[in-house]
C-alpha cells in the first residue's frame, strides 16, 4: 500500500492545506490547527501516514485545512469512523477533531465507548461551550444560566459536563486540557498524546468570539496545573472535581494495554471455512 | 400437497417447551437426512422467551431440493402440549396427517383433537426413562428416523459426534434412547398401516452443502473479500455476525462490535476508507439509524456493503419472524439525492451470490450496496446441491497512481474516479460529505453540486450489469414477478401449475437498485398476466414495479405481511382462481 516513503516535511506549514478557514477572525481553532501541525512536524510523520478524522461543526472543518489525509463526515460520528480506520489500518497515526457539541452531545456515546475502547487514537475536542455553525446554541458544556441563545431563552438550566471527569469516568487512559491562547504548550500535549499508546483525550479551551466573546477573557483565567500527571484515576478525579476547569496540563495518564482488533497473520483461506458446508 | 402425490416429500414438526429439545431432535434429524442422501429444510420457531419457552422444528425432507416450507404438515410430533397453540397457524395439520404425542404430556389440546387427525400414543418419557442418560428427545429422533426409514448405525454415528464434548454416558444415553425410539412397534405398525413411501437411504454422487442464510451471506462476504465488519446485535442478523467474527480474524482482518449501529456503519466506512473491503450487517431498525452515514458513504465515495436481514416490522414488531418490508427504506431511505445499489438474495445459495456480487460491485462502484435478507432465509438451514454460479468479472476497487495532481473526485468519464488509499504519498485528500470540487475542497457551487450528483448517478447507471439482475425461470404467457425469499415459493407454485398443465414463467429481481426496465420488459414479452408476489403489507414491491417498470400485462397482486412465509399453495391457489 504504501509506494515509497516521500521526502519527509519539516515544517509545520507543509502540513496545512491552501484551503482558507471558513472561521472567524479571534477563533481559537486556528492555534489549534497551529499546534496540530507544529506537532506533527516535531514527530517527523510522513504526511501520507497519518489521518484527521471530523464531524461537523466548526471546528470539524479542520480535516480540510491539513495536508494529511482526512475525513470530514457526520455531525458526531468522527470517533467511530476513526475506529474503524485504525482497526484496519494499525499503521497510521491517526487524528480526530471536532467540537463540545459534536462530541459530547450527539457523539457523546462514541465518546465514552471510545475512551472505554482504548484504542490508539488521539481526540481534541475544541470547547468552546456553543453551537458556531448553527449561530449559537447551548452545548453541553454551556453553563445553565448563559441567556444568550434564543433557543433556550432563560438558560437552559441544566448543569454542564465536565469532559476531563467525563473521560476519566468513561476509562481513557491519557486525559489532558490545553488552551488555545498557549499553542506552544497545546503542541508539546499533542506529542505526548500522540506517542500514548492508547485512547488520548484532549479538551481545548477554544474561544469562539462570535457567540461567546466574554470567553476572550478566559486568557486570565486558565493556568496551567502545577500539579505532577496522575496515574492515579482517584486522584484524576479529586482534582477534576475540585478544578473550576481551567487548569491545563495532562491530568491523567496511564499505561493500559490498547485495543487493536485484527492485524494477525491470516492462517486460512475463505476455502477452508467452505468444507464445514459439505454434507 | 400430500404425500400421495409427492412421493418423497414429507413435512414434520416438532414442538416442546423450553428445555424439552425439539430444536436438538430437528437439527439432528436434518443432518440425519443429509447422511442418508435427502435434501431438506429446517426452520425454527421459537416464543419470544430470552431461554426456555416453547420451540418448533420445522422440517421438509425429500429427494428433491426444496427452498421453501410446504403448504401443509403430514406429521406433528409433540413433545409436549405446554403453548402448543402458539404454533397452531404455523403447523398447518391436513385431516390424513398424523400426529404422535407422548401420554405422559397430558391430554391432547381440544384444537388439535377438533382436526381429526389420527394420533398415535409413543410413551416418550416412559421409554426414556428405562434408559440411563436417555431423554425424550432422543426418543423422538428414533422415532421420526423410523419414520423416514433411516438407518440406525448412521444414527448412532451421528449422535456419538455431536454429543462427544458432553461424555460417553450422554453419548451411550442418547444412542439407546435413539434406538428405543427406532424400533418402537407402534410405529412400525402405522407406518405399515399407511403404506407409507419415505426417502430411506438415498444414493447418489451429487456434491451437497448444509447452509443457513445468514452462513450463506457471510460466505458471500468473505469470497467478495471483505476483511473487515462492524456491528451491532440485532435478531436476526447476529449469527451472520457471530460466524463472521472468527472467519475474519483468521483471514487476518477484524470484527469489531460496535457501541450501536451509528458507529458500526461509521466504522465500516472509516474502514473501507483506509484500504480495506467491509461491510455491516443489521436488521430494519438498525438499518434506520445507519441511513445517514450510508448518504456520506455516497457522497464521499467510500465502497460500503450493508446486509439488512429483514424482520417483521415497524418498530421491534416481529423480531424473530420474517418480512420484506424493508424494500422502501432500502430503496428510499437516504436523504439527498444519493444513487446507491440493492440487491435481494432470493434463496439460500442466492445468499452467497448476491453477497459476493454485492461486495465486489461496492468496491468497484465506490458507493453503497444494501444486500437485503430475511429471517426465513437468514435463520433456516437447507441441505441443497453444492452451489456453483459464475459471477461476470468486474474490475475491483480502483486504486489512485502517484501523480503530482490528483483529484480524488476527477470526472472521468465512467464517473469512477481513482481512490487514493492513506499511507500512499502525495495523493493525500479529504474524504467528505460536504459537497466538493474534483479536488475535494468544499463547494456549494452549482456547478460543483451539478457535476458531482451526475458522476455519481453515471457510474451506476452506466454500468453493465449483465444477466444478474434476476433470476428467470420457464415460459408462459403467465408470469410471477416476484424478489427475495419469496422466489422459492413462486418457483415451486410454477412448478406445481406446469404438472397441472399452466405455463408459468417466473421473474424473481436480485438487482432492485438501479432498476433495469428495459431487461424486465424483454422478459415479459409474449406475458399476458403478471402476478406480484411479496410480503409486504403496503405492497411495497408492487408500487416499486409500478414506479420503475413499464408492464403490458394484466397485473395480479399477492401481497400479505408475515410472519408466515408465502407458500406454495397461496400462488397456487391465486393463480387458478385468476379469472
Amino acid at each position: 500500500m504504501v509506494q515509497q516513503a516521500s521526502t519527509i516535511p519539516i515544517k509545520p506549514k507543509d502540513y496545512k492545506s491552501d484551503i482558507k478557514p471558513v472561521w472567524c477572525p479571534g477563533c481559537g481553532d486556528f492555534a489549534v490547527l497551529n499546534a496540530i501541525t507544529k506537532a506533527l512536524a516535531f514527530l517527523e510523520l510522513p504526511k501520507e501516514d497519518v489521518a484527521l478524522i471530523s464531524g461537523i461543526g466548526c471546528s470539524s472543518r479542520i480535516a480540510a485545512y491539513t495536508s494529511v489525509y482526512g475525513f470530514h463526515g457526520v455531525h458526531g460520528r468522527a470517533l467511530a469512523l476513526a475506529a474503524g480506520l485504525k482497526a484496519a489500518r494499525q499503521d497510521l497515526t491517526v487524528l480526530v477533531a471536532g467540537g463540545d457539541g459534536d462530541g459530547l452531545s450527539i457523539g457523546g456515546n462514541h465518546f465514552i465507548h471510545a475512551c472505554r475502547r482504548n484504542m490508539n487514537l488521539t481526540y481534541i475536542i475544541m470547547d468552546n461551550e456553543v453551537y458556531g455553525m448553527t449561530k449559537g446554541q447551548a452545548s453541553p458544556t454551556t453553563a445553565p444560566d448563559w441567556l444568550d441563545s434564543k433557543l433556550t431563552p432563560g438558560g437552559t438550566g441544566i448543569r454542564p459536563f465536565q469532559p476531563a471527569g467525563l473521560a476519566l469516568t468513561a476509562g481513557a487512559s491519557f486525559i489532558a486540557r490545553g488552551f488555545s491562547g498557549d499553542p506552544n504548550g497545546m503542541a508539546r500535549m499533542l506529542v505526548e498524546a500522540i506517542n500514548h499508546p492508547g485512547f488520548s483525550f484532549i479538551q481545548v479551551l477554544s474561544p469562539c468570539p462570535t457567540f461567546r466573546p466574554e470567553q476572550m477573557d478566559w486568557k486570565h483565567h486558565v493556568r496551567v496545573s502545577e500539579q505532577e500527571t496522575t496515574d492515579d484515576p482517584v486522584l484524576a478525579a479529586q482534582r477534576i472535581q475540585a478544578d473550576d476547569g481551567m487548569s491545563t496540563g495532562i491530568l491523567y495518564q496511564r499505561q493500559i494495554p490498547a485495543f487493536q482488533p485484527g492485524g494477525k497473520p491470516p492462517v486460512a483461506e475463505v476455502a477452508d471455512f467452505e468444507r464445514a458446508f459439505e454434507v | 400437497m400430500t404425500n400421495s402425490s409427492h412421493s418423497c416429500d414429507i413435512s414434520l414438526a416438532v414442538t416442546g417447551s423450553g428445555g424439552a429439545g425439539a430444536i436438538t431432535t430437528g437439527e439432528l434429524l436434518l443432518q440425519l437426512s443429509g447422511g442418508n442422501g435427502c435434501f431438506g429444510m429446517m426452520r425454527r420457531s421459537f416464543g419470544p422467551q430470552i431461554r426456555g419457552g416453547e420451540a418448533a422444528a420445522l422440517l421438509r425432507i425429500g429427494h428433491r431440493p426444496v427452498e421453501c416450507m410446504d403448504d401443509s404438515f403430514d406429521l406433528l410430533l409433540a413433545l409436549d402440549w405446554r403453548n402448543a397453540d402458539r404454533f397452531a397457524e404455523e403447523i398447518n395439520l391436513r385431516p390424513d396427517s398424523l400426529i404422535i404425542a407422548d401420554p405422559a404430556a397430558g391430554e391432547i389440546p381440544d384444537s388439535m383433537r377438533e382436526l381429526g387427525v389420527e394420533i398415535i400414543n409413543v410413551p416418550m418419557t416412559a421409554l426414556a426413562k428405562e434408559v440411563a442418560g436417555g431423554r425424550p428427545n432422543m426418543i423422538a429422533l428414533g422415532v421420526l428416523a423410523h419414520w423416514l426409514g433411516f438407518c440406525n448405525d448412521r444414527a448412532g454415528k451421528l449422535i456419538a459426534r455431536i454429543f462427544s464434548r458432553k461424555g460417553a454416558e450422554i453419548v451411550a444415553g442418547s444412542q439407546a434412547a435413539f434406538n428405543a425410539g427406532f424400533t418402537e412397534p407402534l410405529i412400525a405398525e402405522a407406518r405399515s398401516a399407511r403404506n407409507l413411501p419415505a426417502p430411506g437411504e438415498v444414493k447418489h454422487d451429487q456434491a451437497r452443502w448444509a447452509l443457513s442464510g445468514n452462513e450463506g451471506c457471510g460466505l458471500g462476504a468473505l469470497r467478495g473479500g471483505i476483511r473487515f465488519a462492524a456491528a451491532y446485535p440485532i435478531t436476526p442478523a447476529s449469527d451472520l455476525l457471530e460466524w463472521l467474527s472468527p472467519r475474519l480474524e483468521q483471514l487476518g482482518g477484524s470484527l469489531v462490535q460496535a457501541e450501536d449501529e451509528l458507529a458500526s456503519i461509521n466504522m465500516v466506512i472509516g474502514a473501507s476508507f483506509g484500504g480495506v473491503p467491509s461491510m455491516t450487517a443489521t436488521s430494519g431498525p438498525g438499518l434506520a439509524l445507519m441511513l445517514e452515514a450510508m448518504g456520506l458513504a455516497v457522497a464521499a465515495e467510500v465502497p460500503a456493503v450493508v446486509v439488512n436481514v429483514m424482520r417483521g416490522g415497524p418498530s421491534t414488531g416481529i423480531p424473530t419472524k420474517s418480512e420484506q418490508a424493508d424494500l422502501n427504506m432500502a430503496l428510499y431511505g437516504l436523504h439527498g439525492d444519493a444513487p446507491h445499489l440493492v440487491l435481494g438474495a432470493l434463496d439460500h445459495a442466492d445468499c452467497i451470490l448476491t453477497t459476493e456480487w454485492s461486495v465486489r460491485l461496492a468496491e468497484s462502484l465506490q458507493t453503497v450496496v444494501v444486500v437485503l435478507s430475511d429471517q426465513n432465509l437468514a435463520q433456516s438451514r437447507v441441505i441443497i446441491p453444492h452451489p456453483e454460479y459464475k459471477l461476470p468479472p468486474i474490475p475491483g476497487r480502483q486504486v489512485a497512481k502517484r501523480t503530482d495532481s490528483y483529484q480524488r473526485y476527477q470526472l472521468t468519464d465512467s464517473g469512477i474516479s481513482p481512490m487514493a488509499i492513506p499511507g500512499a504519498p502525495d495523493l493525500m485528500y479529504v474524504a467528505d460529505g460536504l459537497e466538493h470540487s474534483e479536488s475535494g475542497k468544499p463547494s456549494s457551487a452549482a456547478a460543483d453540486h451539478q457535476a458531482q450528483l451526475d458522476k455519481r448517478q453515471r457510474k451506476i447507471a452506466d454500468f453493465d450489469f449483465g444477466d444478474h439482475w434476476a433470476q428467470c425461470s420457464g415460459t408462459g404467457e403467465t408470469a410471477i414477478v416476484t424478489w427475495g425469499s419469496s422466489a422459492a415459493a413462486a418457483r415451486e407454485a410454477a412448478e406445481r401449475l406446469r404438472a397441472l398443465g399452466t405455463p408459468v414463467k417466473v421473474i424473481a429481481l436480485r438487482l432492485l437498485l438501479p432498476a433495469s426496465p428495459d431487461k424486465l420488459a424483454a422478459e415479459l414479452a409474449g406475458v399476458s398476466r403478471v402476478l406480484v408476489v411479496e410480503q409486504s403489507h403496503s405492497q411495497q414491491f408492487y408500487r416499486y414495479l409500478r414506479a420503475w417498470y413499464e408492464m403490458d400485462a394484466e397485473i395480479g397482486l399477492l401481497a400479505r405481511p408475515g410472519p408466515l412465509p408465502i407458500s406454495p399453495g397461496e400462488i397456487v391457489t391465486q393463480i387458478e382462481n385468476w379469472s
